[in-house]
């Protein structure tokens, strides 16, 4: 299973850096054991290496962000630095030299992204709201200048009159030059060699590396053909050519309207992020915008999610419960069979078990849809002799399937916890019930199992948090399929939560992406799946007294 | 002493971490994309290309850079990658000022203002007219064209000597010939709508409407009776054993190679692997009596619309990529018929690729609207219950139609 590697990192390593800690602490308590005196040590000068090649990568962090612009970035990665230094120079602040890496860490991958994931889920960050007003303008201005139908392309010149950028271009063989406030007009006396023109007395002629040089210049410069605004301008794309064009919409920073000029429409800049106009059309480019608990609002206000998203909710319980219970019971019989003495090469046996465990969950997961195809598969070809069993095309049969898979991905996983935890049982226990006669049946029952679940409940907990987010099973073993054939939407009988966000949110391509609505749906996840684990961990601390 | 370790692998990884959030992407691109942003070497021009273009884009970058003395950087990316990484990138800064991409991605990128119009001047008549159509929404082109595809019926010359003119007689042929399957059709229980659409169109069911310039409006056409009849043929078909939804791509391209089947629709792409067999390329046969035409797919090049380097981009593009020698190299690497009319003629003279643009010339570009996703959502899946039986063909038709216009609507 792909991420049982990281719940096991999870439940041992929350940070994933007590290993690198623990190192030092015997070092650091030698440290302040020693008197300091005398000639620097190497140890010093060592300390303070590496923290120059901290700050180093601080300040080079904070140059990067400065000069992208990320101002939050920026201030962070300052206080980030300050911190370190602080808290590995003074003397005062042992506790934190083994907690702040961890601190740090938590803080970049887990409290900005769930805060990045939150600021979403109120923005309408998605298709066609996709960045910031200025952009959007900017996109809407471009995409609606017209070249005028029919017209010809110049053969055009870059030229610089008295520096203001101008454009020379040739009309049935005169040439005309102009500038941006200055309309086209003939300069009879400038050389035109070639169909194009070279010399133009009054202004010098850009050379190609000038003209790269000022190339945003260039391409933003529209020349005027004639007094009137409506005859057009010319511009260049590539200050080779140049050709006539005009623009359909009229940006009025002022009012914060876009004009059509060619029909006269208004649209509004409103509220929500987009150019609306009168009779409720809208420009397509938007921008993103805070639209507060909207989102919130579209994820259960579809009726034609209605239906669906309860038979989806019960089956996500199913599927994360039923897989928790039925790879724990499997790996559980499994650990206890080949915990026996009398079993002859466990070691063996034990290294075939684990194989499942070391294939990529998402690879295992594409394997099996393979082997599970009705009438290619090989489990219906081979196994079967033939037969057409639908194994993920019917609904109830997919939805074992997907149970079938996960049993097959998950077992080695609870059967190694499993074993680790039979391992360490006190032996003492063990024998007194021998002691009092009990039967094996009730020495497992009443001494093995409370004190097995006391070490794996926790365990067992962030398995079912993980199935009940498991993505890449369902989207590579069915894809949600089989499809309800009664309803309106695409998903299926073994879609999940998570896959139904996926999907709603257009993720898939099925419908504009919105990563507003993902993010909010996203984050009723979580709630439910924290709820349910705070709930079971506080069971499982009564559970821990009583044994 | 040690204690610097993990501070120095915070920091480290602070800094990674937080310069990755900020170009919001967590590839290899975001440090090289970002030179142009930076405003260090303004001349710097940018390129996305994937794997298989990589050394034709090469190509014409070399001739480009010798003769304007600027840099041309490509950044390889993964196909799949580069449109979610280009919208992603683009408005903070980081994106390319070039990409390499498919036509059908325009609604989207314009919709989110992330390309810029190209201008092809008169160089557009030198194109094929539907790579251009492909590229145009209201009125205005959005990229440059370089290889256009499209399905087309490929025919084992040793088992069907005669170009089918309709799928009976198609179907007959291979039967005449004795083989396993008559026509291959790559179809999967999720459905293959897009392989299918020639049968489609040859019902007269095209499924948006058009406007007079060739764009697609968000008015569904495939419903009615067109449609309906075409749903009744899907399940006759699969009723008969004609049609399974249990070929996948990988069943009929291996079938199709060991010579059991004389025909199988598909694309420039399936080519490669029938390498040892005769093959003739010719339209996809008429179902429902009018002509089956196959969406068209164009590859071309976008311009990025916060480019710094805009007039670069736009000269490397209209000068050195919309040239024969250019997208013949590009022919070669992705053995897609080229674009450009010229270098499409060149290529003509393989008979195969002559026979895939012949369809494709005919034929219509795929919409590139973003309603189209909704469509795909829902076309596939009934298409493969219908000819698996599952379901009753009009009634599923119908309701697929009303789904579709719900989510359009939504």
């Amino acid at each position: 299973m792909p991420s049982q590697p990281t719940l096991t990192g999870d439940a041992t390593d929350p940070t994933g850096t007590t290993g690198g800690t623990s190192g030092p602490r015997g070092l650091s308590a030698r440290d302040r054991d020693r008197p300091a005196r005398g000639p620097v040590r190497p140890g010093t000068l060592v300390k303070i290496a590496l923290m120059a090649v901290v700050n180093a990568l601080g300040v080079f962090g904070v140059l990067a962000a400065w000069r992208e612009g990320h101002m939050g970035i920026l201030a962070s990665m300052v206080a980030l630095v300050v911190v370190a230094d602080w808290v590995y120079f003074s003397k005062r602040t042992l506790p934190l030299k083994y907690i702040l890496p961890g601190l740090a860490f938590l803080l970049v991958y887990q409290v900005y992204v769930v805060g990045y994931t939150g600021w979403v889920a109120f923005t309408n960050y998605g298709d066609g709201h996709n960045s910031t007003k200025e952009q959007a303008v900017e996109a809407l201005l471009l995409q609606n200048e017209r070249r005028v139908e029919g017209s010809p392309t110049y053969p055009l010149t870059v030229v610089d009159r008295g520096g203001a950028l101008g454009f020379a271009i040739v009309e049935d063989g005169e040439a005309m030059v102009g500038t941006a406030d200055d309309p086209l007009s003939e300069v009879p006396d400038a050389t035109v060699d070639d169909d194009r023109v070279t010399e133009v007395p009054g202004a010098t002629v850009l050379s190609r590396q000038d003209i790269l040089r000022r190339q945003s210049e260039v391409t933003s410069l529209r020349v005027p053909v004639s007094d009137d605004p409506n005859d057009g301008w010319v511009r260049t794309q590539d200050a080779r050519t140049g050709f006539l064009a005009t623009p359909t919409l009229q940006w009025d920073p002022e009012a914060d309207t876009m004009t059509d000029v060619t029909t006269g429409t208004v649209y509004e800049a409103t509220s929500d992020g987009s150019f609306r106009s009168d009779d409720g059309q809208r420009l397509n480019v938007g921008w993103r915008v805070m639209v507060g608990l909207d989102n919130f609002r579209t994820a259960f206000g579809d009726e034609r999610y209605a239906q669906p998203f309860v038979k989806i909710l019960v089956w996500t319980f199913a599927f994360a419960i039923l897989s928790v219970v039925s790879t724990f019971l499997l790996g559980l019989f499994l650990a206890i069979t080949f915990n026996d003495t009398r079993v002859r090469g466990r070691k063996i046996y034990r290294t075939l078990l684990i194989f499942p465990y070391a294939i990529p969950g998402f690879l295992a997961a594409l394997l099996w849809s393979g082997m599970l195809n009705r009438s290619y598969g090989f489990i219906n070809q081979v196994l079967l002799g033939g037969a057409a069993v639908p194994w993920l095309t019917d609904p109830w049969l997919a939805k074992l399937s997907v149970l079938g898979v996960n049993l097959w991905l998950g077992f080695p996983y609870m059967f190694l916890i499993c074993t680790g935890a039979l391992q360490s049982l006190p032996g003492d226990v063990l024998e007194a019930a021998k002691v009092d006669g009990a039967s094996a049946w009730r020495t497992w029952r009443s001494v093995t199992l409370p004190l097995l679940l006391v070490a794996t409940s926790p365990l067992l907990i962030s398995s079912f948090a993980f199935n009940f987010n498991n993505f890449t099973l369902i989207y590579m073993l069915t894809g949600g399929g089989p499809r309800f054939a009664d309803a309106s939407v695409p998903l299926g009988h073994t879609d999940i939560l998570i896959s139904m966000v996926y999907s709603v949110s257009g993720l898939d391509g099925t419908a504009a992406k919105n990563y507003g609505l993902a993010s909010a749906l996203s984050i009723v996840i979580f709630l439910i799946v924290a709820t349910i684990s705070a709930i079971t961990f506080k069971r499982t601390k009564q559970f821990e007294e009583i044994s | 002493m040690r204690r610097g370790i993990p501070a120095a692998a915070v920091t480290l990884g602070l800094a990674l971490a937080l310069t990755a959030c900020g170009a919001n992407s967590d590839d290899t691109s975001g440090d090289a994309s970002s030179a142009p942003a930076s405003g260090g070497s303004e001349d710097s021009l940018v390129v996305w290309v994937d794997e298989t273009r990589q050394a034709a884009v090469e190509v014409a970058a070399q001739a480009f850079e010798d003769e304007n003395d600027v840099d041309v950087e490509l950044v390889l990316k993964n196909f799949e990658d580069i449109r979610t990484d280009f919208l992603a990138q683009v408005p903070t800064g980081e994106g390319p000022d070039i990409t390499v991409g498919a036509h059908d991605w325009l609604g989207e990128l314009t919709s989110n203002g992330v390309v810029a119009p190209i201008e092809l001047g008169d160089k557009t008549e030198d194109f094929i007219d539907v790579a251009v159509e492909a590229f145009t929404q209201d009125g205005q082109v959005y990229g440059l064209p370089y290889a256009i595809e499209n399905v087309a019926l490929i025919r084992n010359t040793a088992l069907a000597a005669e170009a089918p003119a309709t799928w009976d007689q198609a179907v007959a042929a291979g039967q005449a010939a004795g083989t396993q399957y008559q026509v291959l059709i790559q179809t999967t229980p999720e459905g293959d709508p897009y392989t299918y659409y020639p049968l489609q169109t040859s019902f007269g069911a095209e499924v948006f409407a058009q406007n007079q310039d060739g764009s697609y409006t968000s008015d569904l056409t495939m419903g009615g009776a067109p449609g309906q009849a075409f749903a009744t043929w899907l399940q006759a078909q699969g009723a008969s054993g004609v049609l399974s939804t249990d070929v996948t791509y990988d069943i009929a391209v291996e079938a199709f190679k060991n010579g059991e089947a004389p025909f199988i629709i598909g694309g420039p792409w399936m080519v490669d692997q029938f390498e040892a067999l005769e093959l003739s390329i010719d339209p996809v046969p008429s179902a429902g009596g009018q002509p089956a035409l196959p969406f068209v797919g164009v590859q071309g090049f976008y311009v990025s619309a916060q480019s710094d380097n805009a007039l670069l981009a736009n000269d490397f593009l209209v000068n050195y990529i919309a040239t024969d020698e250019a997208q013949l190299a590009l022919y070669e690497a992705g053995n897609r018929p080229p674009a450009l009319a010229s270098a499409a003629e060149e290529a003509s003279s393989d008979p195969i690729t002559a026979g895939f643009l012949a369809v494709g010339e005919e034929s219509l570009p795929m919409p590139s609207i973003p309603e189209m996703g909704s469509v795909w959502a829902f076309w596939g899946v009934t298409e493969a219950n219908i000819i698996s039986g599952a379901a009753e063909p009009v009634a599923a038709w119908d309701k697929m139609i009303a789904d579709i216009q719900g989510a359009i609507g939504s």
